[in-house]
């Protein structure tokens, strides 16, 4: 079964959401869903491209409560 | 007597220990109450003044002073370093062999740079984070007459900004010098883009293409060759500098790694409302220590330690101590040597830097000196 991880960055403006996911990231097994909780919108933009830089699967976004997206990670 | 044992004698520590000592003046004075500190030094540093140390605006001595002379007079400061903290006993031993009781701990112990942590930095590249190394980049920058520059950032550390500041500075710092021409200036930074959100990394787009400073992105360090003076990142790119300016990544305390409580950087999971450690209603943790998603930086402190000394002192009074931080944060961006904008924010609201001015970087250069006066828990 795919193990999924929440990263609830919400709130994360300095320096940004993508920095919490990376962490998530470095101690997160190979196949896990990462699932991103963002409030900051240009997360939807620099995820895509870290997830595409690292040879992550980038698996989409849905929204979440309010102003937040909920980004969907695989890591490789 | 009730205990309040206070892990740090930085920004967060001491702002936290002054707001309770304030607040606590009947019970202090009946003895109902102590609170104590343990630092490891005798003195208190102003550390977003090692920012200009570098450029000559400012002396070492304008942003130290002697920890008695910040800490309320009612508060026991220890000299020392904590070892271990002992949670069945409620107890913290110290590298004295002493042992402190507490009824509540406080974790303000702070994020340490690592530049351990890229091989060859410290050897052939420089930095600003600390009084040694930004007096020792105050020396080089004195004999600097061109060249390529790399500033580089590693993630976490603390103050955010702090890097993108030091670069705007810089390149307005050589143009005044009058040798912008014979200097090319390269920003490296591990996200997507000059900064990790939007607002901000905007504006430093705008800055940088206005004043002609490269941007690196997804740049992770790696290490650098000090024969060829390279800077190297995870990906095999190499930037050539002639001046190497890094932040290396932080950790936090090696007293949380010995504690079990941290994470693998040692960050301490923080409830981002109450401010206690996570699944622990006797501990709590202020400043840099969190690992909440927000500035590691003396603002951040200094609003925590509003909510949690009202929470705390509240508790001791018998009361739910139930106030929430918000996660505002305040910071300035200065933009150069003259010019800065500002950043005010919480969980639920993003950052919007307002346009550089004069008036702002007045403002900043105005708290330089507010700090000592904010520590003491009266603003």
């Amino acid at each position: 079964m795919t193990k999924k991880v929440l990263v609830d960055a919400r709130g994360a403006f300095c320096p940004g959401p993508l920095l919490e996911l990376m962490k998530a990231a470095k101690v997160a097994e190979s196949g896990t869903i990462l699932q991103l909780l963002t409030n900051e919108q240009g997360s939807r933009k620099d995820v895509p491209a870290w997830a595409k830089k690292m040879g992550h699967l980038f698996l989409g976004e849905e929204p979440d409560e309010g102003t937040a997206y909920r980004l969907l990670v695989q890591i490789k | 007597m009730k205990k309040l044992l206070i892990i740090g004698g930085g920004t967060a520590g001491t702002m936290l220990a002054n707001k309770l000592a304030k607040g606590l003046t009947k019970e202090l004075d009946e003895r109902s109450v102590e609170i104590t500190v343990v630092s490891e030094k005798d003195y208190h540093v102003y550390q977003p003044g090692f920012l200009y140390i570098p450029f000559q605006l400012k002396r070492p001595e304008e942003i130290v002073r002697p920890i008695q002379d910040v800490m309320d007079p009612k508060i026991k400061i220890i000299l020392d370093t904590a070892t271990e903290i002992k949670e069945q006993q409620k107890a913290v031993t110290l590298k004295s062999g002493k042992t402190l009781s507490y009824d509540y701990l406080i974790l303000a112990t702070g994020s340490h740079p690592q530049p351990v942590q890229i091989p060859g930095l410290e050897e052939a590249g420089h930095m600003f984070f600390t009084m040694d190394s930004a007096l020792k980049l105050q020396e080089e920058m004195k004999k600097f007459k061109g060249g390529r520059v790399v500033v580089a950032v590693g993630l976490p550390h603390k103050c955010p900004v702090a890097p993108l500041e030091f670069v705007m500075m810089f390149e307005d710092w050589v143009r005044k010098q009058g040798i912008r021409k014979e200097t090319e200036i390269t920003y490296a930074y591990p996200l997507a883009g000059p900064y990790g959100t939007a607002s901000v990394a905007e504006l430093a787009t705008r800055e940088f293409e206005e004043r002609n400073i490269n941007i690196e992105t997804f740049f992770f360090m790696d290490s650098v060759d000090t024969k060829t003076k390279e800077l190297l990142s995870m990906d095999g790119r190499r930037l050539p500098f002639d001046l190497l300016v890094a932040i290396p990544p932080h950790k936090g305390a090696q007293i949380i790694e010995k504690s079990g409580f941290g994470d693998g950087d040692n960050w301490l999971p923080t409830d981002r409302h109450q401010l206690n450690l996570e699944n622990h209603e006797s501990i709590f943790v202020i400043g840099d220590a969190t690992n909440l998603p927000i500035s590691k930086a003396g603002s951040t402190a200094h609003f925590e330690s509003e909510i949690l000394a009202e929470n705390l002192i509240d508790k001791l009074r018998g009361g739910e101590g139930n106030k929430k931080y918000s996660g505002k944060v305040f910071c300035f961006i200065e933009t150069g040597l003259d010019k800065a904008t500002y950043i005010s924010f919480a969980y639920e609201n993003p950052p919007k830097p307002v346009t550089p001015s004069k008036m702002v970087h007045y403002g900043k250069v105005g708290y330089n000196n507010m700090h000592w006066v904010n520590l003491k828990g009266i603003m």
